[in-house]
């Protein structure tokens, strides 16, 4: 038994309608099997070792400092396990007709909110329906260009807490927008399940950048979900940097004509983290084109999945769509494991996966040496320069340094590591 | 002064033995010009120099200055002066020819410097700076790689250059400026230069005052620069263990860092 009951969904605070919606969730929620290696979904996945019940839903929101990312934002969110601590949206934003704020409290709310997850739940999608104590909606009308980055920042905090964050981001017909989705959370054991919809209307522009610096102990089973209209580009990437182990599930759904997606991540584990990535690619429209490239590198102990899948949907001839997966490997003791996958349904279709896994390159190793560059500088620069492909097309660019930072911190971490085991080999 | 002694150097690739005792002694400045046919092992004693991983030395010594280099790993090797421009340079994504620079030796002074210095050697071999933020060797051509090399030589200034096979995918011009660049780092900065090649075209600017015909693993004969016009007109052929090949390749793959596409009968 859980403190995940359908009476402690009820009891969250909000309007009648998110209220009941929380209920029928819980209701959901408490008939369906938690998923198992045994699907394939979560084959390679640690989900045995995952036990639900050494968490509660997080009652209420608690005093923490909320990051200052340095970023020239156009509007500014604060939560804290899931509920707002904070929100700063400029008046010429509001003038615009933008909405910025508590999904709750925008008329549009009940109709946003699982819009684009509906067809997408699952086990955690569900329990975030049914336990999402605040949800936040970021809604661009039509015509409307938000220059700066608007920036949603996630804490979670306390002890075996579960927190929730929901995000809908709504982009209407011919608006552009880029939003940084920034998660982190303390370092003892705790739960965190964030469920983010994406619903980019025609000719509308998007780019969602999602960060993920968690503590060591935290669970995360995130989930990315998103639609692209008619002529409609999106950008859904992610940064993985921390967690004990980190699941982000990430699905886009091309469904109005001529829509264009690219799929985005690099990650980077250490120590025993597990850092696991699941993608879809829906082609449910004509002419549509989508773009994956994840790029990761796993050290220590830690392990890296990604499964991914691109479908190509009967009607939906003339598409592009193209999953590349690579991963260095640092250590004999780092795992990877890598399954691309492709179901086409149409035969007009341009469609390729392809996916790496190895060691440091001793070609390039040799050649940076043999300039003079030590030979753990020498890896710092591949390792850095093998992420910077996929750095250097991420949105929100005003979050690059601060990423290039995160990689840089990973590196010292194993040159520190490497100098000392160098170190007590000298000793012994 | 600097001096760079090669002593009985003997290595092994793949279990077959590549070199079979090399000796060669140079100074600062000097041009030494390292010629012999395809597969006679000269890449391997680049290699064996700098210290390629898979290459073993199964003995004899190269000092510099008295350093031993070979008991050195690759980049203290470098940092003790020795550069070696490749004839393959290895494409290494996401990292800038300026990131190197930095990381690299004797470089470690401010940012800017190294900025203009770069920017300099550019003009001097026309290589165009749009390369120099660029991915190392990503999407260059041939021509455009050994342009590279030569400008990383010019920006490191070592005291003893390697060159192997610099004019390999050279076009006229090019060759020309790259070969007058690397003529004046001997006068300007002293760099000693050994020169691996299999034609002679290098040293229209380049001039060499030894050179070393190299066959069978070993040097076969050595003398002065019109040693390199004479291969050049009467080819390596009486330098060859055996008859001459009757069928192409008989002698290549015998160095495993030779040119795999090189024609065996040039």
């Amino acid at each position: 038994m859980t403190d995940f009951s359908t009476d402690a969904a009820r009891d969250l605070a909000g309007p009648a309608w998110l209220v009941d919606r929380r209920v029928g969730a819980a209701e959901t929620f408490a008939a369906s099997a938690p998923p198992d290696v045994a699907d394939e979904e979560w084959r390679y996945s640690a989900i045995r070792e995952f036990n639900l019940s050494d968490y509660a839903p997080s009652l209420k929101t608690c005093d923490v400092p909320t990051p200052d990312l340095e970023i020239d934002a156009a509007a500014v969110v604060h939560t804290v396990n899931g509920r707002v601590a904070s929100v700063d949206v400029g008046d010429e934003l509001v003038s615009a007709g933008i909405y910025i704020g508590p999904l709750a409290d925008a008329d549009a709310g009940p109709a946003l909110l699982g819009a684009v997850s509906a067809e997408a739940s699952d086990y955690f999608t569900v329990l975030n329906d049914a336990f999402a104590a605040e949800p936040i909606l970021i809604r661009v009308p039509s015509g409307v260009v938000v220059q700066r980055p608007i920036v949603v920042t996630h804490h979670v905090s306390g002890g075996r807490v579960a927190a929730f964050p929901r995000l809908v981001v709504d982009v209407g017909t011919n608006a552009q927008a880029e939003v940084l989705d920034y998660h982190t959370s303390d370092s003892g054991p705790l739960l965190v399940c964030p469920v983010t919809e994406l619903d980019v209307a025609a000719a509308g522009r998007l780019g969602y950048l999602n960060v993920q610096q968690l503590g060591s102990g935290t669970w995360q089973f995130s989930s990315q979900l998103a639609r692209a209209g008619r002529d409609a580009t999106l950008t859904a990437s992610t940064a993985a940097f921390g967690g004990g182990y980190a699941r982000t599930r990430s699905d886009v759904r091309l469904v109005g004509r001529g829509a264009n997606c690219d799929l985005l991540a690099l990650y980077f584990g250490d120590g025993r983290q597990g850092l696991d990535f699941r993608t879809y690619q829906d082609h449910v429209a004509a002419d549509t084109t989508s773009n994956l490239l994840y790029k990761g590198v796993v050290s220590d102990e830690s392990r890296s999945i990604y499964t991914g899948l691109i479908r190509v949907r009967p009607d939906a001839r003339g598409t592009n769509a193209f999953q590349t997966n690579r991963n260095l490997k640092l250590g004999e003791n780092a795992w990877v494991e890598s399954v691309p996958n492709l179901e086409i349904e149409n035969n007009d279709v341009r469609c390729s996966h392809a996916s790496a896994v190895g060691p440091v390159d001793a070609e390039q190793q040799f050649y940076l040496e043999s300039r003079g560059v030590p030979t753990g500088e020498a890896e710092r620069l591949i390792v850095a320069g093998f992420l910077d492909e996929v750095l250097e097309s991420l949105p929100v660019t005003t979050m690059r340094r601060q990423l290039r930072s995160a990689v840089d911190t990973k590196l010292n971490r194993q040159a520190q590591l490497s100098h000392q085991t160098q170190a007590e080999g000298a000793l012994s | 002064m600097s001096e760079l002694v090669i002593e009985g150097l003997r290595a092994r690739v793949g279990g077959q033995e590549i070199l079979k005792g090399v000796d060669l002694a140079m100074a600062s400045g000097e041009v030494h010009a390292v010629m012999g046919p395809n597969g006679s092992g000269k890449s391997t004693l680049a290699h064996a120099l700098v210290g390629r991983p898979g290459l073993e030395v199964l003995g004899g010594s190269a000092r510099l200055d008295g350093v031993e280099l070979l008991d050195l790993p690759t980049w203290e090797r470098a940092r003790a002066g020795l550069f070696l421009a490749m004839q393959y340079p290895t494409e290494v994504p996401g990292v800038a020819l300026r990131d190197l620079l930095r990381a690299s030796v004797s470089t470690s002074d401010n940012a800017d410097e190294i900025g203009s210095l770069m920017r300099a050697e550019a003009q001097r071999i026309g290589f165009d700076e749009k390369f120099l933020e660029r991915p190392l060797n990503v999407d260059l051509s041939g021509g455009e790689k050994k342009r590279n090399e030569t400008l990383q030589l010019g920006v490191l200034r070592p005291r003893f250059a390697i060159l192997d096979e610099l004019d390999s995918g050279l076009d006229f011009d090019a060759l020309r400026l790259v070969g007058a660049r690397v003529e004046a780092a001997t006068e300007e900065d002293s760099v000693g230069v050994l020169a691996i090649t299999h034609y002679s075209r290098l040293f229209e600017q380049l001039r060499p005052d030894t050179v070393h015909v190299f066959a069978g693993g070993r040097i076969q004969q050595t003398g002065g620069a019109e040693l390199a016009q004479e291969l050049e007109d009467t080819g390596y052929e009486r330098w060859s263990d055996s008859p001459p090949p009757t069928t192409s390749g008989s002698k290549l793959g015998e160095d495993p860092f030779a040119d795999p596409f090189a024609d065996p009968f040039a």
